[in-house]
């Protein structure tokens, strides 16, 4: 089986605001190439600002890389076109009580992407709404509820279903995790391995919690100051960490690493 | 006949109907919208209400005082003037005049000011720049000046001050909703929609105009106390309404010569100014707080 997703040489600099003749460049992340499966999961470690968000916006486009190209299935994804673009990568934020718009309810926000996106009608837009809602764990009586009636966990779920309704092929999960409590957070795990057996779906895992990435994650990439210093299979890395960086970081999540 | 309520309902109030219940709650805010909506109907069905017409000269019945006085005649309930116009009739003609006029003012100047602002918003550069402080020139000139001058150059007349007012008030809707929607659109469900496909222009209508609404309306309370204020002045200095017109400024200053004879023909406009003035005050502040209170829950 090919690759899913292919990044080649993808980079992002941006211009530092300055004088005409004084412009200088901050490069948020070098050039990097790398490529993904479907059933399979890529987790992406770094210490804060080392481009892990900056790759993530890249990819599901809300930012135009400088330089290089995204392909999926072997076709090419315009910078701009998000209607191409969002049926087959979508993404789960990392604070959902601010991705969900507060004056819509769940039926509104979960119809837009496919009243957008797809021809069905309204009665089959609804069907596949309360299908969805059922498939990450919540009830069809949700869909006339407000988002601050859900607690995080919850709305979470409701982010995840926005990002699985339209059939993706590619979820990158931006610290998705990172906000909910263990119970909760081990429940969002098995929920995201149970749909990724169901419909194939190749996941993104932005994270600092080598737990989750030893757990979920097959490949395993570290950035450092928006360079990659390791790229591989997650077990030989978390194993014999090659880098610097990565030897301090399983070092100082040892203890967690161990007693899970 | 009442309904039986068999099966537990559930209701689920959007942020707007939440608004409305902390409005709801206070009852000094629940007196001004009353009294708001009183005005407004009062400003549309005067024609139809009136006892007499507001032009109508009852000339054995001049100068008559209210009716609660020794010389009062109930069938003229709150006087008659020097002309022996009817003094409750020319009040509820006046209401669709000062009050009404001014609703439909603001009504003007914010939904230019919206567009001109949501544009603003929508686009970056000098373009926004231009569009969001080219009216701001406006700001520097005392609203009842820039209409002076406006009347002065036009000839006065009613019409002529209204749009002088309009063009002072839409600085404030532009730059209201121009912040408004700027800070919306930082926000990160903006991003997600923008991520489903959708364009600028329907994130605006559908993501974001429901998320400001209050505040566009809050400030459109504000800026009708100030037109309301304008309307009345400028009739005062005999520049806006017409002199047989039963507008409150106007009737005051018709009043002012006759203040020691008959001070009903001063005292009755001017509560019915201070009157509509508190109410929209009471419901804008009502608004404000209710949008304070649920931006806290």
């Amino acid at each position: 089986m090919g690759a899913l997703l292919q990044v080649l040489e993808l980079s992002k600099s941006y211009k530092l605001p300055g004088h005409w003749f004084n412009q200088r460049e901050c490069i948020a992340l070098e050039p990097l190439s790398f490529e993904i499966k479907a059933h399979k999961t890529l987790a992406v470690i770094g210490e804060a600002g080392s481009g892990k968000s900056t790759l993530a916006k890249l990819l599901v486009g809300a930012e135009i890389p400088s330089t290089g190209k995204i392909k999926l299935n072997g076709q090419t994804l315009n910078a701009e076109n998000f209607k191409q673009r969002c049926q087959h990568i979508r993404m789960i934020f990392q604070d959902s009580g601010t991705t969900l718009n507060p004056s819509l309810t769940i039926k509104q926000l979960l119809d837009e992407p496919l009243k957008l996106n797809t021809n069905l009608n309204e009665r089959n837009r609804t069907q596949l709404i309360r299908k969805t809602l059922q498939k990450v764990g919540l009830l069809t009586d949700h869909m006339n509820f407000y988002p601050h009636m859900f607690s995080g966990g919850q709305k979470q779920r409701i982010s995840l279903a926005r990002a699985i309704i339209l059939n993706p092929q590619v979820i990158i999960l931006d610290e998705a995790l990172a906000s909910l409590d263990p119970s909760l957070r081990s429940q969002m795990i098995n929920l995201l391995l149970d749909l990724q057996q169901q419909m194939g779906l190749a996941y993104i895992l932005i994270s600092h919690n080598l737990g989750i990435v030893r757990h979920f994650s097959d490949d395993l990439m570290v950035l450092s100051n928006g360079q990659v210093v390791e790229y591989g299979k997650t077990i030989d890395i978390l194993k014999k960490p090659k880098h610097k960086f990565t030897q301090k970081m399983v070092m100082s999540q040892k203890f967690q690493l161990l007693h899970k | 006949m009442a309904r039986n309520r068999i099966y537990q309902e559930e209701e689920f109030p959007s942020p707007l109907v939440q608004s409305w219940h902390y409005f709801r709650q206070n009852k000094v805010v629940m007196f001004g919208f009353g009294s708001f909506v009183f005005l407004f109907l009062l400003a549309i069905f005067s024609p139809v209400l009136t006892p007499y017409s507001s032009f109508e000269n009852n000339l054995d019945h001049l100068l008559v005082p209210p009716a609660w006085d020794v010389n009062g005649d109930v069938s003229f309930l709150l006087g008659t003037d020097n002309l022996g116009r009817d003094m409750l009739s020319r009040l509820m003609h006046g209401a669709s005049l000062t009050f009404g006029l001014s609703f439909v003012v603001v009504i003007i100047s914010l939904l230019i000011g919206v567009f001109i602002g949501s544009i603003s918003a929508l686009t970056t550069g000098i373009k926004s720049i231009f569009l969001n402080h080219f009216l701001d020139v406006i700001l520097s000139i005392p609203s009842l000046l820039l209409a002076i001058i406006i009347v002065a150059i036009l000839g006065p007349g009613l019409g002529n001050t209204l749009w002088a007012i309009v063009l002072v008030l839409i600085p404030q809707f532009v730059h209201i909703t121009k912040n408004a929607v700027k800070d919306e659109f930082s926000k990160d469900y903006v991003l997600a929609s923008r991520l489903d496909g959708a364009n600028s222009f329907r994130i605006l209508s559908y993501s974001i105009f429901p998320n400001i609404i209050e505040k566009i309306i809050r400030q459109a309370t504000l800026a009708q106390s100030a037109a309301i204020l304008d309307i009345a002045a400028l009739g005062f200095l005999g520049l806006g309404a017409p002199i047989p017109l039963p507008e409150w400024g106007a009737m005051l200053s018709n009043g002012l010569d006759l203040f020691y004879i008959a001070p009903w023909t001063v005292y009755l406009p001017g509560l019915a100014i201070l009157f509509s003035v508190v109410a929209t005050n009471l419901v804008g502040e009502g608004m404000r707080h209710a949008l304070k209170q649920s931006k806290e829950n």
